[in-house]
């Protein structure tokens, strides 16, 4: 077994983390505007983003579901490997309830989500204003739950590679030259 | 045949009553005025909640026909509060400047079917437009039930200036819907 990440899942992992930063930006710097065109455009632009990173991620967890991952240097203690993959699971599944939530969102505060402008998705629910603020509210929290975890995850990421000198973030950063002349 | 006949005759006797038929009471809770558009390609709607309307329609006679509806535009619901407070705004409605929108009818004309094409002048913002409106007639026991759609352009009424002016945000073309039910009678 490989002890690096498939060309595809690593593609996916970061093309999916340079959205998740660049939507997490996106949607803070876009809440506080004054309503204008421009507000319009980005926020369309946000929900068409969101939908592509819902799509992206049901291929990643395809992906993940039918090819094993490298396994976790030995040296790692099992209690941090354990949680290591606790916060994997948790953002997979805000990487879905997140997307997901925005999408009710849009439904109910009477926005249909039209994908680039040429595909409507479905009204997942009714126009319901109480239920639109909440969700406001619930997209927010998860958010800033992933934000939480994602300090983890990329901290871990750090401090692995640069005190503990282990492979854990060289099993997912591109491959540069041929994996067999990369040494640890 | 004689219960026919007699139905015939009985019929012929009470057809008058048709003629005098005359809608003139509106009904403001079962009537509507509502409107839709697109916007990044999504279709939004919204609808005015305040609006009066003068009526006087005579099925058998609507070359006589009259109807003026006077819409208070800062009634408007646009779904959200922040999207009502900005087009109430100077560079959508101005509604300080220009509370209300009016039509109002300068000839009716039958064109079969229950259906009708109003002429008439649109003023939105200061702003005069003859305008055709199609509307059909539907009785439902002594009310009769009017309704139409057409279509405004709000560039032609200055509705969204400045950076709303272009159309590539909020279209250009408006789709207005009226429900207007009124009872025939005095009013």
């Amino acid at each position: 077994m490989s002890d690096r990440y498939t060309a595809t899942a690593k593609t996916l992992h970061w093309l999916i983390a340079i959205m998740i930063l660049t939507m997490l930006g996106l949607g803070f710097y876009m809440h506080d505007l004054p309503l204008s065109p421009e507000k319009l455009k980005l926020y369309s632009w946000h929900k068409w983003a969101g939908v592509t990173i819902f799509l992206l991620v049901i291929m990643r967890l395809a992906w993940r579901l039918t090819h094993q991952p490298p396994p976790m240097p030995s040296s790692i203690p099992r209690l941090q490997q354990w949680l290591a993959h606790s916060v994997h699971v948790l953002l997979y599944l805000l990487m879905f309830a997140i997307p997901l939530s925005g999408w009710l969102m849009s439904s109910a505060k009477g926005f249909q989500v039209v994908w680039f402008g040429v595909l409507p998705l479905p009204n997942l629910i009714d126009k319901n204003k109480a239920l639109g603020d909440l969700l406001l509210t619930v997209h927010l929290s998860l958010n800033l739950l992933l934000i939480t975890l994602l300090l983890g995850h990329v901290g871990a990421a750090l401090k692995h590679h640069f005190i503990d000198k282990d492979t854990v973030l060289k099993r997912m950063l591109p491959t540069l030259t041929a994996p067999s002349d990369d040494s640890i | 045949m004689k219960r026919l006949a007699l139905a015939l005759s009985l019929a012929a006797a009470l057809a008058p009553t048709a003629h005098a038929i005359e809608y003139t009471k509106v009904q403001a809770d079962q009537s509507s005025i509502t409107f839709s558009y697109t916007q990044m390609g999504v279709t939004m709607d919204g609808r005015f909640k305040d609006f009066t309307n003068q009526l006087s329609f005579d099925p058998a006679q609507p070359t006589n026909a009259k109807a003026t509806i006077e819409v208070a535009l800062a009634s408007i619901d646009t779904g959200t509060a922040e999207g009502d407070d900005e087009v109430a705004g100077k560079s959508w409605f101005n509604t300080k400047a220009f509370p209300t929108a009016r039509f109002e009818s300068s000839s009716v004309k039958a064109v079969g079917d229950n259906r009708y094409e109003v002429a008439g002048k649109l003023t939105i913002k200061g702003q005069t437009r003859e305008v055709v409106v199609p509307a059909s007639l539907t009785p439902q026991g002594n009310a009769g039930v009017f309704a139409g759609t057409f279509t405004i352009r709000r560039g032609d009424f200055s509705i969204g200036e400045g950076s709303w002016s272009t159309f590539d945000i909020v279209a250009n073309d408006i789709q207005i819907r009226f429900e207007i039910t009124a009872l025939s009678g005095n009013p």
